[in-house]
C-alpha cells in the first residue's frame, strides 16, 4: 500500500516540496548574512536592512510560503486525495483488493502528513532565519516598520515556528475531509481553499490570545510612557472622544489590551473632556501639558495593559500547534468514520 | 451443496427509491452463475452489496459465510470488478500489476504475466491510453490474478469485442476449472451466459424468477403446442411458465419433473434464450395482471 501511495503522491509532493526547498535555500544562504548586518550595524540594524533589497525579498517570499503552505497541501494534496478516486471510480478497483478501506485511507493520509509536517517545517527555518531581527527588537531597535515587528505579533506569529506545521496538518485534513464530504475534486478543493483561509484569519484573533493569561500591569499616564492619543469628535465641541495608549515597557511583547481606569478602577470608554490639553501637540505650552498629566494622575486616572511578554513565544507556539493538531486528530476521525460508514 | 453467496431480505434504498428491495437468493459455490435480469432489475446493486460497496437497508447478505464489510482477511476471498472497470489513468500497466502484487497476499504474479502478455498489453503503457476493452481485460486480470474463492464480475464483457469477449469467458472457465472458484457473472446477454455458465440466476425487480442448474433447466422445461385448452387442464405437476393462445392451438410453456405423457402435445425443447425471455416476461404479465407478485418456487 505504501508503494501505491507514494506512487499516486510524488509528483504533487515533489512540486511542493521542491518549491520549498528553493525557499529554504535562499533562506539559508541569507540568514548567516543577516547576523553578519547585525553584528556590523547595531543600532542602525533596521535601517540599513531596509537598504537591503535582498534580504528583504527572502524574508518576506519566506513569509509568503509559510502563509501559502497550509492552502496548498489542503487544496492539492488533501481535496484530491479521495475525491478523485470517488470521481473516476478507482475506489471500487482499490477497495476490491485485499485491504480495507481504513488501511488504505490510512496509509494515504499517514504518508501525506508527513509531507505536511515536514512542509510545516518552513516556519522553523524562518524562525531560524530571523534570529538577528527577534535579538534586535530585543535590544530595543525599531524602525516602526515590518522587519521590526516582534514575532510574537500574530502577522509574525503565524508564520514562525511549530504553528506552520500544525497548521499544514490540518489543512490537509480539512482537504481530506472536503473531498469525503462533497466527492468532487474541484468542488472539494474550492472548500478547502475557503476554510483554510478562514481557520488562518481567525485563529491569529480568536485563538492566539486566548492561549494563555496574558500579564496585567497597570500604570499612570505620564507624557513619556504615552503612545498613543486619540480623539474624535469636534476639538472644540464639549464632550470630545478621547483614548490613549501607553507603552507596556516591555520589548518585544505582545499587548492584547490597553485601557484606561477611571478613578475607581473600572474600565472607562473615555478619558473626561479636560484630558485633550494633554495631546502631544507641538505647539502647546508644556506647563499646561505636564498640568495635565498631573491632573489624570491625581484624580486617580491609570492605564491597564494587557500583554504576553517575549518569553512566552515557544510556550504558546506549542499550545496553538497542539490545538490546531487537536483538530486535525478530530476531523482524521471523521474521515475513517464516514469512508466505513457513507460510502457503502 | 455449500452456499457461495445467500441473500435474505435484502434491499437497499436510495432516497426513495429501491434499487433492490426484498431480494432473497442463494448462490452455490464452485459454479459460474450467471445472473441475468433486464435492466434495472437490481443486478448492480446485488453484485455491489454482495463485495461490500454497498451497505444493505434492509435485510442481510452473507457471503462465504461472512459479512461482505468484514477485515482484510475475508476481502482477500473475495474479488470484485466493476461495470465501468476502472483503472488509473496515470499509472502503467506494469503498475496495475504492481498494485496487485502489494495489496493481495495471494497475487498470482506469473497468471497476470501471462494474461498480459497473452493479451498484448504493453506493461509500459499507461492505463489511461488503453481502449475500453484493453481496460476490461486490465481490470479482470486483477480481479482473476487476486486469486479469490469467489469472484463477482458486473458486466464484465460489456465493452469487449465478440472475440475478446469469447476468449475472456474461455480464460474464466479455465481459471474455475485450475482452482476452486465460483464466479456470478452479470449480463443482460444470455449468449454470455450460454457459453461460461453452468447456473442461471433470473433476476427481474429485485425477484429472482427461476435459479438453477442450467442443463437441469433445459431438461425440465419444455414447449407444448396443441388443441387450444385452459391451464386448469394440465397436470398438477406441469408448473405454466408462460402461455399464449390462438382460437384453435395453445402454446405452453411449462416446467415438469416428470416426463410430458399427453399424445395432443407436440413437445419440443428450449434453448436457454427462450426460457429466460419466458420468465422475464411473466414477472411482467403477473404485473400487468394483478400488481403483486405472487410467491414462486424456487426450482433446483
Amino acid at each position: 500500500m505504501i508503494w501505491l501511495t507514494w506512487r499516486q503522491f510524488r509528483s504533487s509532493a515533489a512540486i511542493v516540496l521542491g518549491a520549498l526547498v528553493v525557499g529554504v535555500f535562499a533562506l539559508a544562504v541569507t540568514g548567516p548574512q543577516l547576523a553578519d548586518l547585525l553584528r556590523d550595524s547595531g543600532e542602525d540594524f533596521f535601517t540599513r536592512l531596509s537598504t537591503d533589497g535582498t534580504k528583504k525579498a527572502v524574508y518576506l517570499a519566506g513569509t509568503a510560503l509559510a502563509y501559502a503552505v497550509p492552502g496548498v497541501v489542503g487544496v492539492f494534496w488533501g481535496a484530491p486525495m479521495v475525491a478523485r478516486e470517488l470521481e473516476s471510480g478507482t475506489h471500487r478497483l482499490v477497495w476490491n483488493q485485499s485491504i480495507t478501506r481504513s488501511r488504505w485511507l490510512a496509509s494515504k493520509l499517514g504518508i501525506a502528513a508527513l509531507g505536511a509536517a515536514l512542509a510545516g517545517c518552513i516556519g522553523l527555518v524562518l524562525t531560524w532565519w530571523s534570529r538577528p531581527l527577534d535579538e534586535a527588537v530585543l535590544r530595543g531597535y525599531t524602525d516602526n516598520g515590518p522587519y521590526s515587528a516582534p514575532r510574537l505579533w500574530p502577522e509574525v506569529f503565524s508564520t514562525h515556528g511549530v504553528v506552520p506545521i500544525g497548521m499544514t496538518v490540518l489543512a490537509l485534513v480539512i482537504g481530506v475531509s472536503a473531498g469525503l464530504v462533497v466527492r468532487r475534486a474541484v468542488a472539494a478543493m474550492a472548500l478547502t481553499l475557503a476554510t483554510v483561509v478562514a481557520v488562518q484569519v481567525l485563529t491569529p484573533m480568536l485563538v492566539q490570545p486566548r492561549l494563555m493569561t496574558p500579564e496585567t500591569m497597570t500604570t499612570a499616564i505620564t507624557s513619556e510612557n504615552l503612545r498613543g492619543f486619540m480623539m474624535s469628535g469636534d476639538e472644540n465641541a464639549a464632550d470630545p472622544q478621547i483614548v490613549v495608549e501607553v507603552a507596556s515597557g516591555q520589548v518585544g511583547a505582545w499587548v492584547t489590551e490597553n485601557r484606561t481606569l477611571d478613578p475607581d478602577g473600572r474600565p472607562v470608554a473615555y478619558l473626561p473632556a479636560w484630558a485633550k490639553a494633554c495631546a502631544p501637540d507641538p505647539r502647546a505650552v508644556s506647563a499646561e501639558v505636564d498640568a495635565c498629566f498631573l491632573k489624570l494622575a491625581d484624580e486617580g486616572y491609570r492605564q491597564q495593559v494587557k500583554y504576553h511578554p517575549a518569553s512566552r513565544f515557544w510556550a504558546l507556539q506549542w499550545r496553538e500547534t497542539g490545538l490546531l493538531l487537536v483538530l486535525a486528530a478530530g476531523l482524521t476521525g471523521f474521515c475513517f468514520w464516514r469512508i466505513r460508514r457513507d460510502f457503502t | 451443496m455449500s452456499t457461495a453467496l445467500q441473500a435474505r431480505g435484502l434491499g437497499k434504498r436510495y432516497g426513495r427509491t429501491w434499487a433492490l428491495s426484498d431480494c432473497t437468493l442463494e448462490v452455490p459455490s464452485g459454479r459460474v452463475v450467471g445472473l441475468v435480469g433486464p435492466n434495472g432489475a437490481g443486478k448492480s446493486t446485488f453484485l455491489n452489496l454482495a463485495v461490500g460497496m454497498l451497505r444493505p437497508s434492509a435485510g442481510e447478505i452473507e457471503v462465504l459465510g461472512a459479512r461482505p464489510t468484514g477485515p482484510d482477511v475475508q476481502r482477500a476471498r473475495v474479488g470484485f470488478v466493476g461495470q465501468d472497470t476502472p483503472t488509473y489513468a496515470g499509472l502503467t500497466v506494469g503498475e496495475h500489476l504492481r498494485l496487485g502484487a502489494h495489496l493481495n497476499p495471494a497475487w498470482d504474479a506469473a497468471m497476470a504475466q501471462d494474461r498480459i502478455e497473452r493479451l498484448g498489453l504493453d506493461p509500459k503503457q499507461r492505463a489511461g491510453r488503453l481502449s475500453g476493452g484493453q481496460r476490461a481485460q486490465l481490470a479482470l486480470t486483477l480481479g482473476v490474478a487476486k486469486r479469490p474463492e469467489l469472484l463477482l464480475l458486473d458486466e464484465p464483457v460489456a465493452s469487449l469485442d465478440p472475440l475478446a469477449r469469447r476468449e475472456f469467458l474461455q480464460d474464466l472457465m479455465e481459471a474455475v476449472a485450475d482452482q476452486e472458484l465460483t464466479v456470478v457473472l452479470s449480463s443482460h446477454l444470455v449468449s454470455d451466459v450460454e457459453r461460461a455458465c453452468d447456473y442461471l440466476v433470473v433476476l427481474v425487480d429485485s425477484e429472482v424468477q427461476v435459479a438453477g442448474d442450467i442443463e437441469h433447466l433445459l431438461a425440465t422445461h419444455h414447449r407444448l403446442t396443441g388443441p387450444r385448452r385452459e391451464p386448469a387442464q394440465l397436470p398438477a405437476e406441469q408448473h405454466v411458465v408462460s402461455v399464449s393462445h390462438t382460437d384453435r392451438q395453445s402454446t405452453y410453456l411449462v416446467q415438469t419433473e416428470a416426463p410430458i405423457l399427453d399424445p395432443a402435445w407436440e413437445v419440443s425443447q428450449l434453448d436457454l434464450e427462450d426460457l429466460v425471455l419466458a420468465y422475464m416476461g411473466r414477472s411482467a404479465a403477473q404485473r400487468h395482471a394483478n400488481g403483486s407478485r405472487p410467491a414462486l418456487e424456487a426450482l433446483r
